[in-house]
């Protein structure tokens, strides 16, 4: 595929015409944006106000089955005690808590690769905003591989916690925890494929600065994922 | 704007895109036929198939509430086993409220709110077909548990733990999980691209407070969809990971709480019966002022008590959990704050009855729905007041006397209102009326039907008969309010055939009479939908209409003369758009929103079934984003020739560029 010279004009007319090219419904662009925001823009705070609800539900669900969970324990119910290995089941009697599943310094590195990710984000929007294409790739190829990393980690963890004895069948703990984690896991993912899909675009040479607002929304999904994360490591590593 | 004066180089048959993206089709050209609705992102069209659906489904949903009366018409009845009762009454609700009013209050945010604000489309016209075709594949796969599933049997907020696999072995609860679940995608993808159009693309001098009330009312609308859907998806997510994956949310054994669920459900349900209702509201908040011959009374009043049911109506849920055990202080809040909720309700009530007060009332058809459901959302307004009170809802919980009341606000109400809606736009959205005759005969059979039917059920719940009961002794004494409920149902069931027959028949005239133009304006309307052709063109707007008030066309037509008279000036057809396409240019179908829906249910049989079903269902999805996404968004059909007078870079091999989109 070719790619196309872009006549002077031509680019003055669609940088005019707003960003989101869906607006081509209107024909006449004279009143869009009566926000003074892009409508993919406002879209996308949309969704991710949408997004908070769902994680909102999340959270909740899992706060409340672990506590649930913990008590069962303490109380002594057989039927949770016997989805456990005793070591496990003793560990988190002893602790009254679920703090010995954690590896904190693992996951603590972790998170930080996946904050650092925000700022490689950030660095690629300002170098396609800037027209600097080569860096806006590394920036973008760089915020795909921490959050590569992450995703990595996050699989490693599962693998670990699972044969420590921790199932997803198993009891309320397992289910809240894998299902939280998982889903957040599922929402880097789909980032992380967002990122590709531009760092392939950009290397087409369609990345161009008049398109610095796509970069910019994948940015405000990757860092909403982020600020989810440190919710979600604080809510369920950190706190006793 | 740079303004380009040279004509779109677009001839006739050449397409504009010199390549498919990912070696896929290009976009369709036909607007008309059954490919075009099929791959239509035209926002009337969409509107209009909503309708269509959800008239569809109001058929099945209707059936089984006739079943569940003739099983209940008369003591000791055997026509339903008691698992089919079960099954029947869930998918009747289900269906009624997810598939039926939902879907007919997106049917009229789709086809009126762009017209009402003045756009051409919504923000998002592909998603806005992507939306659609996800609700109606969703619902199909729903009802097709009928045949492989047989139902799901919960109840339709389907309880924790009756919603387990120990108690419902079958597979209709999944049916019910995933089906629901797709059908909330669209719910959600629409309402992003509703409130962006709501907010971004009003017509220039159309403040807020210049808005419709309907269009401020799907506004409430949408945003308490964006933000309980995805709390019912959660739920359903996390009854899904039980039944099918083994997950412990809702198993008691693990010490799980069974209450999460009623939570989770009522959190999302609360906000979802405003939701229903407020579409209905905002519909007769623009039929009465317009056959009562006056503005709307205490317009900001109507527009802040619709905001604060928004807001309210997130602080109320667990007024359906008052018998669950939740505690007394918790009993407490809740029943203040349904006490409070009402007060906005109220409210509106007295605004249009304030607006229908010394107006010359113009009593047609669409006029009498609305004026219907102001009285029966009254009638039920005041018994859900009466189950505000927790002692006396401990009372009335899980009798009929609930069932009274929530058809009495959501088919009396929301159904009624909607109705209206059907008689008041089937003009512009079809370009000519229903008959006003055959009009008068549905409206009262459905009064008569409707309010024979439901009435009784009132005192059937206040002498203590229980909701979801397969039969009952001679001796319980319910058999004579029974009787005429049957007997009320079958009027009702009329009454909306009557809707049906009135539709078909008023084409037929319409057809013989060699489609005569209706006008832009057939009931001298007060807002600018009525200032273009009926039916709507495809383009809606020539040019931009300019707004300077609240009722603008009104405002227009009606003008005080030297002596402070008011007056008309001019009439509708005078100040209407002539419906003149020239230089416009509207996004191109595309088949990429019905293949990508398409992916979904097949991915949804499989997670039931059997994974590896699952994966031709992905991999269909995934390949449809990308083909969406890379498919140029701003496409535009070669259309009218004409310029284009403000975007100059669409010549054969110009800009097009893959537009990476990120929703």
């Amino acid at each position: 595929m070719t790619d196309v010279a872009d006549p002077p004009a031509e680019t003055e007319a669609h940088a005019d015409d707003g960003h989101g090219a869906h607006e081509e419904a209107h024909g006449h662009g004279g009143h869009h944006a009566s926000l003074g925001l892009s409508n993919m823009k406002l879209a996308m705070w949309l969704f991710l106000g949408s997004e908070c609800l769902l994680f909102g539900a999340l959270i909740s669900t899992y706060l409340l089955s672990k506590a649930r969970f913990v008590a069962e324990l303490l109380a002594g119910n057989p039927r949770v005690l016997e989805t456990l290995p005793v070591g496990l089941a003793e560990e988190f009697i002893e602790a009254g808590s679920v703090e010995p599943m954690w590896d904190i310094p693992f996951t603590s590195g972790s998170s930080f690769i996946l904050l650092m990710s925000s700022l490689t984000m950030v660095l690629a929007h300002k170098a396609v905003t800037e027209g600097d294409y080569r860096n806006s790739r590394v920036w973008l190829a760089a915020t795909a591989l921490l959050g590569s990393t992450f995703i990595a980690g996050q699989v490693y963890e599962f693998t670990a916690f699972y044969r420590e004895g921790l199932s997803y069948d198993g009891n309320l703990f397992g289910s809240a925890f894998y299902t939280l984690t998982g889903f957040h896991g599922a929402h880097v993912t789909g980032g992380i494929i967002m990122l590709l899909s531009l760092l392939v675009v950009s290397f087409r040479g369609k990345l161009r600065q008049d398109r610095a607002e796509t970069v910019e929304l994948v940015g405000l999904y990757w860092h909403f994922v982020d600020v989810v994360w440190v919710l979600i490591f604080t809510i369920v590593y950190l706190i006793p | 704007m740079a303004v380009v004066e040279e004509p779109l180089a677009l001839p006739s048959g050449e397409s504009p895109v010199a390549r498919n993206p990912l070696g896929a089709f290009a976009r369709p050209r036909d607007v008309s036929g059954l490919k075009g609705w099929l791959t239509t992102v035209d926002h009337k069209k969409i509107g209009i198939m909503y309708g269509a659906a959800a008239m569809f489904f109001l058929v099945i949903g209707g059936v089984a509430a006739l079943l569940i009366r003739i099983q209940l018409a008369a003591p000791d009845q055997t026509v339903l086993s008691g698992d089919a009762y079960n099954r029947v009454y869930t998918m009747h609700g289900t269906v009624m409220v997810f598939l039926v009013v939902m879907p007919i209050g997106a049917a009229f945010a789709n086809f009126l709110m762009p017209l009402q604000v003045g756009a051409r489309d919504v923000a998002f016209p592909r998603i806005n077909g992507f939306s659609f075709w996800v609700f109606f594949f969703g619902g199909l796969m729903l009802n097709t548990s009928w045949f492989i599933g047989g139902g799901a049997d919960g109840g339709w907020f389907n309880y924790a733990p009756n919603n387990g696999i120990a108690f419902s072995p079958s597979t209709g609860i999944d049916f019910w999980n995933i089906g629901l679940l797709i059908a909330g995608i669209g719910s959600l993808t629409g309402s992003i691209n509703l409130i962006t159009t709501v907010l971004n693309m009003r017509a220039p001098g159309m403040t807020l407070m210049k808005m419709p009330v309907f269009v401020w009312m799907t506004l409430v609308t949408q945003f308490l969809l964006l933000f309980a859907i995805p709390v019912l998806t959660v739920a359903q997510i996390l009854l899904t990971s039980d039944r099918i994956f083994g997950a412990n949310f809702f198993n008691v054994t693990q010490g799980a709480d069974p209450l999460l669920w009623q939570h989770l459900f009522w959190i999302f349900g609360h906000p979802e019966v405003y939701l229903m209702i407020l579409p209905a509201f905002g519909i007769v908040s623009e039929i009465i002022p317009t056959f009562a011959r006056k503005p709307i009374f205490g317009y900001p009043f109507m527009v802040f008590s619709g905001i604060a049911i928004g807001f309210m109506g997130w602080g109320v849920w667990a007024h359906h959990m008052f018998v669950s055990g939740i505690g007394p202080l918790s009993v407490t809040a809740f029943t203040v704050a349904t006490m409070f909720i009402a007060v906005p309700t109220g409210v509106k009530i007295l605004n249009w009855m304030a607006t229908l007060w010394g107006g010359k009332l113009i009593l047609n058809t669409a006029m009498l729905f609305s004026i219907g459901l102001v009285t029966q959302f009254t009638i039920g307004g005041l018994s859900g007041v009466s189950h505000a009170l927790a002692p006396s809802d401990t009372q009335q919980t899980d009798t009929y006397y609930i069932v009274a009341h929530f058809h009495y606000v959501l088919f009396g109400g929301a159904l009624f209102g909607f109705m209206g809606g059907f008689y008041f736009w089937w003009p512009k959205a079809f370009g000519y009326k229903l008959s006003e005759k055959l009009g008068k005969w549905n409206f009262w059979t459905m009064v008569v039907g409707f309010n024979l039917t439901f009435g009784p059920m009132h005192i059937l719940g206040l002498q203590g008969m229980p909701r979801r009961m397969q039969t009952y002794a001679e001796a319980q004494g319910f058999g004579f309010w029974n009787f005429w409920a049957t007997v009320g149902a079958f009027i009702l069931a009329v009454g909306v055939i009557l809707f049906l027959v009135n539709a078909f028949v008023s084409y037929l005239a319409y057809r013989r009479a060699d489609r005569p133009d209706i006008g832009p304006d057939p009931w001298d309307g007060r807002t600018i939908e009525w200032s273009i052709q009926s039916p709507a063109p495809n383009h809606n707007f020539d040019v931009d209409p300019i707004v300077t008030s609240v009722d603008d066309f009104w405002h227009r037509k009606y003008q005080p003369d030297e002596s402070g008279k008011i007056r008309k000036v001019h009439s509708g057809e005078e100040l209407a758009q002539p419906g003149d396409p020239t230089g416009v240019h509207l996004p191109a179908p595309s088949y990429w929103p019905i293949i990508l829906a398409a992916g979904l249910p097949i991915t949804g049989y499989g997670i039931i079934f059997n994974l590896w079903l699952a994966i031709p269902g992905i991999i269909l999805t995934v390949l449809a984003l990308w083909g969406w996404a890379l498919e140029p968004a701003d496409d535009l059909d070669p259309g009218p020739a004409g310029t284009d007078d403000d975007h100059g870079g669409h010549g054969p091999g110009g800009d097009h560029e893959p537009e990476l989109e990120t929703v």
